[in-house]
């Protein structure tokens, strides 16, 4: 029974004491926003800045908020990715691996709430231009094609990119291929939608499928003999905000 | 008891937005590669830590920082602030927006990094790279290209340049980067641009964006307002490539000095680090 008793104590400290190490970190990763708030509101634009109590306990918040993540990804989200890595490679299957790949980028990215914010942007967009009727069904129809084929391309962006790391092909191909698959397709592509494209490649990748991407890639490149982690490791995220601006151009030479 | 009614909204879409997650991660370990968890205590409670984490960290942003950040974005936009007086602006010159410039590239730096998404590549790479690739050091380095990338944006929205030859442009750069910097760095460097994008920036830059496409004539908040995201993506490339080759150059600098020093030392009498070579090798 003593032994019992003592065991959460442990636990507690074992959480406390790196929490608190990233509580005074995200402190200080905070007092740049604060010093430029407080610069152009007080030196700039020579006003007070308005209810700060409320604002101590936003800060106060995004402090606790951000060092319990960061403890979160330690403890959760890198050794998923990792482990799952790890798995995969020693079960030897290379389908299922493509599978969960694909499957990864697209169930992160339909239901991603910026996705959906920009693609019912895009639609007024288009029902601005005429190029779809004005009508509430069309708009949310173009809005949810939009989604889907952001889903599509990140799913895509995600399999070539595994793809790549277990074939060991060198990242700056594929990306200058994109820059250049980007480029032509910005002559064909109607105007309005060509600032939608490329903010979409900003918008797909979420804060938790970063980390979780990121350990997935490190975990195959260090579990396949021959490949680098920083060589191979790195890339799935510049591949899923390559993707999209493609895709969603192509959407918009599509359906306009 | 609002605010705590708010962050129970915030928190349980978030829950929505992770449970497909990890549905997606727990579905193909279990039934897929049919392996246990490992430590799923400590995995539950990291999951939590995450999402309440998160939960927290948006709800403070909501709380604290968007809304003095959109109100400061449409004052330093608005002809009041600019001018003097309020009204149309018929014919901007790129100079009279100058503190539009200043606070693009402050905020858009000081949100960076804070950006939870930036820490955990950084997180990622310092320990992949054995410590070469200092955490801290990456994320000043991406955050000095967002703030680049965001004041160049607004500078394209006051003159109403066209956002595709800006982008096209920085392609062009990063190519040629590519071909020089150090190999190790070319694939952190294209994901560092994918990273800083996510919850801090984007609500505030798109404020930025918006806040000038609306005051200034012949811009439209829609065409115009777009765009600055994708300078907020592409120029962290451009600086983490270039940080990477200021520190190669640096220590090709350093080599070759040291070579130098080593040919003048042979040429005046014995190498010392050959002779003590020698002395070794006998032994063995």
């Amino acid at each position: 029974m003593p032994h019992r008793r003592l065991e959460p104590d442990a636990t507690v400290i074992v959480l406390l004491k790196p929490l608190l190490r990233s509580l005074r970190d995200s402190l200080r990763d905070l007092l740049p926003i604060i010093a430029v708030v407080a610069f152009f509101q007080y030196a700039v634009l020579q006003q007070p800045l308005p209810e700060l109590g409320r604002i101590a306990s936003g800060v106060a918040m995004v402090l606790l908020g951000l060092a319990l993540f960061v403890r979160g990804l330690q403890m959760a989200l890198f050794p998923i990715g990792e482990e799952m890595a790890w798995n995969f490679v020693k079960r030897g299957s290379l389908f299922w691996l493509l599978v969960f790949s694909f499957t990864l980028g697209f169930g992160t990215t339909v239901a991603e709430p910026a996705l959906i914010a920009v693609a019912d942007e895009a639609a007024q967009v288009a029902a601005a231009a005429q190029v779809i009727g004005s009508g509430e069904e069309a708009l949310s129809r173009y809005a949810l094609g939009l989604r889907l084929t952001v889903a599509v391309s990140v799913g895509i962006a995600l399999l070539i990119g595994v793809i790549r790391i277990l074939k060991g092909w060198p990242v700056h191909y594929l990306i200058i291929g994109g820059y250049v698959g980007v480029v032509v397709m910005t002559g064909f592509a109607p105007p309005e939608i060509v600032g939608i494209a490329y903010d979409s490649g900003g918008v797909t990748t979420s804060t938790v499928t970063v980390p979780l991407v990121a350990a997935l890639g490190v975990g195959l490149a260090s579990s396949i003999k021959g490949r680098d982690p920083m060589l191979d490791g790195f890339g799935l995220i510049a591949f899923a905000s390559l993707t999209p601006m493609m895709f969603v151009m192509l959407y918009g030479i599509v359906i306009g | 008891m609002d605010g705590l009614l708010h962050f129970g909204q915030t928190f349980l879409l978030l829950l929505r937005d992770v449970t497909p997650i990890a549905a997606i991660l727990f579905g193909f370990q279990l039934f897929v590669l049919r392996r246990r968890i490992n430590d799923p205590a400590r995995t539950a409670v990291g999951m939590v830590f995450v999402v309440f984490g998160l939960a927290l960290f948006l709800e403070g942003l909501e709380l604290a920082l968007f809304p003095i950040g959109r109100l400061m974005a449409a004052q330093l936009t608005a002809p009041e602030f600019i001018y003097g007086v309020a009204g149309i602006v018929t014919d901007p010159a790129w100079s009279d927006y100058l503190w539009v410039y200043a606070f693009a590239a402050a905020i858009g730096f000081a949100t960076t990094v804070a950006e939870p998404s930036l820490i955990a590549v950084a997180i990622k790479a310092n320990q992949v790279s054995g410590g070469t690739v200092s955490i801290n050091g990456l994320r000043i380095a991406v955050a000095l290209g967002v703030a680049v990338g965001v004041a160049l944006g607004a500078f394209r929205i006051v003159t109403g340049t066209p956002l595709h030859w800006y982008i096209i442009a920085g392609y062009v750069v990063v190519i040629f980067q590519t071909t020089s910097a150090p190999r190790s760095i070319i694939a952190l460097a294209y994901d560092s641009g994918g990273v800083t994008t996510s919850t801090v920036t984007v609500p505030l830059v798109a404020a930025l964006g918006l806040g000038l496409a609306e005051t200034i004539p012949g811009r439209s908040a829609i065409l115009d307002g777009f765009g600055l995201i994708a300078f907020a993506s592409l120029f962290p490339i451009i600086a983490v490539l270039g940080y990477a080759q200021l520190g190669q150059r640096r220590a090709q600098a350093v080599e070759r000095k040291a070579r130098k020093r080593g040919e003048a030392g042979s040429t005046d009498s014995h190498n010392p680090q050959i002779s003590g070579d020698n002395a070794v090798s006998p032994e063995d």
